[in-house]
């Protein structure tokens, strides 16, 4: 599979904006649990916001997307507002989820984006039936289906893979290679070499790419939907990535050696674009002011959602079947 | 077996009627689903040219065609999950687990996705999902293809959860959940597909949540669904012709929504209940029926309420173990005899 073309400077400037706007979200994130202000774990995408951003330059507003636990990234790039991702995890009503789902359930089916899934691959089956939809009723959309590198060691995977191919879904594979399931490096869990050569084996496409670039991810994910929309296919595209944070909020990350993480930092996918940017005459007020902007619009929406309204505890049954006896 | 009961309850648009079997009042529910909404479409395992297992969806693929009747690899969780995708996304799925032991496999699915997804949305999406299934004991199915698994939906909040007693309920009721905008499970009883009864032509509905009062007596009220009606019946047909004991029966037909009203308005009457399931006996709907009739009708109770039920163990191959596993109709008479002596001594005292 051939990497598309190199974006424009405004379609790059873009993304970069996007990805620092997922990397302020988590930067503020990894401070309001500190601060106990957020309950329960996160599990953040510093690092990572090449692979959602790149993937999601491909869609269009018909597109369906699937993801995961670590979710903001996903769904800030997909196109849900910082306040309602903030919203969320402070379990406001101004949520995405109105607060129902946290953190960990991130999603706006208004947007096409199903709720993110606290199960390692679970939400992949649906994600297919998503894709069979689209197919049976002979819309163009096309599903994204994201997961981990540690997801692949679920039956579903196995299973998905399975129909996908067999029904030739139109769905595209994102599987995110940061190289642990939670706190087990990789080779402790993947008895192959590479992700692909798992997928290989189901008849899908397969595609790789630097999930640290922002282009290379949106090169490959770009001819993956085409193909999905064309009715090719489903493809399974590795993005080989690494997280900076730990696995969740909290993680003394015993695992893995402050070396390991700084040679990953020098690959920070920021970074990567900022030299490009800068390579095609962007000089560093420029993209100062980008972070910057983006950071102020961060600080709003987090001011924004911490003082929105809980939900009511009266309104606890809202979203439940109509026959739920209410007590 | 032929069903004598009538469906007091049932909304039917069609005065009409024939007697067919319960197999055969499904697959009307589900062929008139496929014909009147394009969004219906059937999958499971078998279902297709080979008509399912028990030949349930015969002649459907037939008929519909391979988009609308779709045979698919054994991957219980992966096709309960893609039915659910293709339900929020539109679609009206019907899927078919062969076997409620295979429900098991699909665990994830079923219960932390399907039955979850639409409150965690924020209610923002509805999975109009139905899953058919059948369970229970028809002789020698082994302890993994004779479970009896209804309690396991009832408990997990999210499902409406279907248990028919007769083909015109399999067929009104199996209307209605594909019909709802939330997940339904419909479960089968292979013991009752060879059964016959008096089913509307053309449509028939039956709501969900509305008990229907299957005989009329004084003395006690027996509560049960799905196979386990006939059992009641049966049972007061003995004791009133041997102990002159006379019983309401009560089908529930669906165990969510549960139609208490109607059983603690009966046992208001009678002052007296026996729950009837072939599921196993601990934490079972038995239990629960039981201690809701306790709250609501303590004052009212003449004896305590009480089950009869499944063992708590799995249900074994030889035949003599497997009726010694199997509520029998001996063991309702028994067990209201015993109610209804209690309670009589309670009154002398």
């Amino acid at each position: 599979m051939t990497t598309a073309p190199t974006w424009g400077d405004e379609q790059l400037l873009g993304a970069y904006r996007d990805m620092w706007r997922i990397r302020h979200v988590e930067t503020r994130s990894e401070r309001l649990f500190r601060e106990a202000k957020v309950k329960g774990s996160m599990h953040l995408y510093e690092g990572q916001e090449a692979v959602a951003v790149g993937v999601c330059a491909a869609l269009d507003d018909g597109d369906a997307l699937s993801f995961t636990y670590r979710s903001h990234g996903w769904a800030l790039a997909r196109g849900i507002p910082p306040v309602e991702v903030f919203g969320e995890c402070f379990g406001r009503e101004v949520g995405c989820a109105r607060g129902r789902g946290g953190s960990k359930h991130l999603g706006d089916w208004d947007r096409r984006i199903l709720p993110s899934n606290a199960i390692v691959a679970g939400g992949l089956p649906v994600a297919t039936g998503v894709a069979y939809a689209a197919r049976a009723r002979r819309t163009s959309d096309v599903t994204i289906a994201a997961l981990g590198d540690g997801a692949l060691n679920q039956g579903v995977v196995h299973e998905a893979l399975t129909f996908a191919s067999l029904w030739r879904l139109p769905i595209v594979f994102v599987c995110e290679d940061n190289g642990y399931a939670e706190l087990t490096p990789g080779h402790e869990f993947q008895p192959v070499e590479t992700l692909s050569e798992r997928a290989a084996g189901y008849g899908v496409a397969v595609a790789e790419c630097d999930g640290m670039d922002v282009q290379s991810v949106a090169g490959v994910a770009q001819v993956a939907v085409g193909r999905a929309r064309s009715g090719a296919g489903p493809t399974f595209l590795a993005a080989k990535t690494y997280r900076f944070c730990g696995h969740m909020t909290g993680d003394a990350q015993a695992y893995r050696t402050r070396d390991e993480v700084e040679a990953w930092r020098r690959r920070d996918p920021l970074l990567i674009t900022a030299e490009c940017l800068q390579q095609r005459g962007f000089g560093t007020d420029a993209l100062d002011e980008v972070r910057d902007s983006v950071a102020e619009e961060v600080a709003t929406a987090e001011a924004e959602a911490w003082s929105a309204p809980e939900p009511e505890p009266a309104d606890i049954y809202q979203g439940a079947p109509s026959w739920t006896v209410q007590r | 077996m032929t069903s004598q009961i009538t469906n007091p309850g049932a909304v039917t648009g069609n005065a009409a009627a024939e007697t067919i079997t319960y197999a055969a009042a499904i697959n009307q529910a589900l062929a008139l689903a496929l014909e009147t909404d394009p969004d219906v479409f059937l999958l499971g395992e078998d279902i297709g040219s080979g008509g399912g297992v028990y030949k349930v969806t015969k002649g459907l693929y037939e008929q519909f065609g391979a988009d609308r009747v779709v045979d698919t690899p054994i991957s219980e969780a992966e096709f309960v999950g893609l039915a659910a995708g293709a339900a929020i996304a539109g679609m009206r799925p019907v899927a078919e687990l062969m076997f409620v032991d295979f429900a098991l496999v699909a665990g994830d699915q079923l219960f932390n996705q399907v039955a979850k997804l639409g409150y965690l949305s924020g209610g923002k999406l509805r999975v109009p999902l139905t899953v058919r299934t059948q369970q229970g004991i028809s002789g020698g199915g082994g302890s993994q293809h004779s479970q009896s698994l209804e309690t396991l939906f009832a408990h997990m909040p999210g499902f409406a959860v279907a248990m028919p007693a007769t083909p015109a309920d399999a067929k009104g009721l199996l209307t209605a959940a594909i019909r709802m905008d939330e997940p339904t499970v419909f479960i089968e009883h292979k013991g009752l597909y060879f059964t016959k009864g008096q089913v509307p032509t053309g449509e028939h509905v039956v709501p969900f949540g509305v008990a229907s009062v299957r005989r009329d007596g004084g003395d006690i009220t027996l509560v049960s669904y799905s196979r386990g009606v006939h059992w009641c019946l049966e049972a007061a047909e003995e004791l009133s012709a041997r102990h002159g004991v006379e019983a309401t029966v009560i089908d529930v037909r669906t165990i969510v929504p549960l139609d208490i009203e109607t059983v603690a308005e009966s046992v208001a009457r009678t002052h007296a209940v026996v729950v009837v399931h072939e599921s196993a006996r601990t934490a079972g709907m038995g239990a629960e029926i039981a201690s809701q009739l306790t709250e609501r009708c303590w004052s009212d109770l003449r004896a305590a309420p009480r089950r009869v039920a499944g063992l708590d163990i799995p249900v074994p191959y030889s035949r003599p173990l497997e009726q010694r596993w199997l509520p029998q109709v001996q063991s309702v008479v028994s067990c209201v005899l015993e109610t209804v002596g209690a309670g009589a001594g309670a009154l002398s005292q």
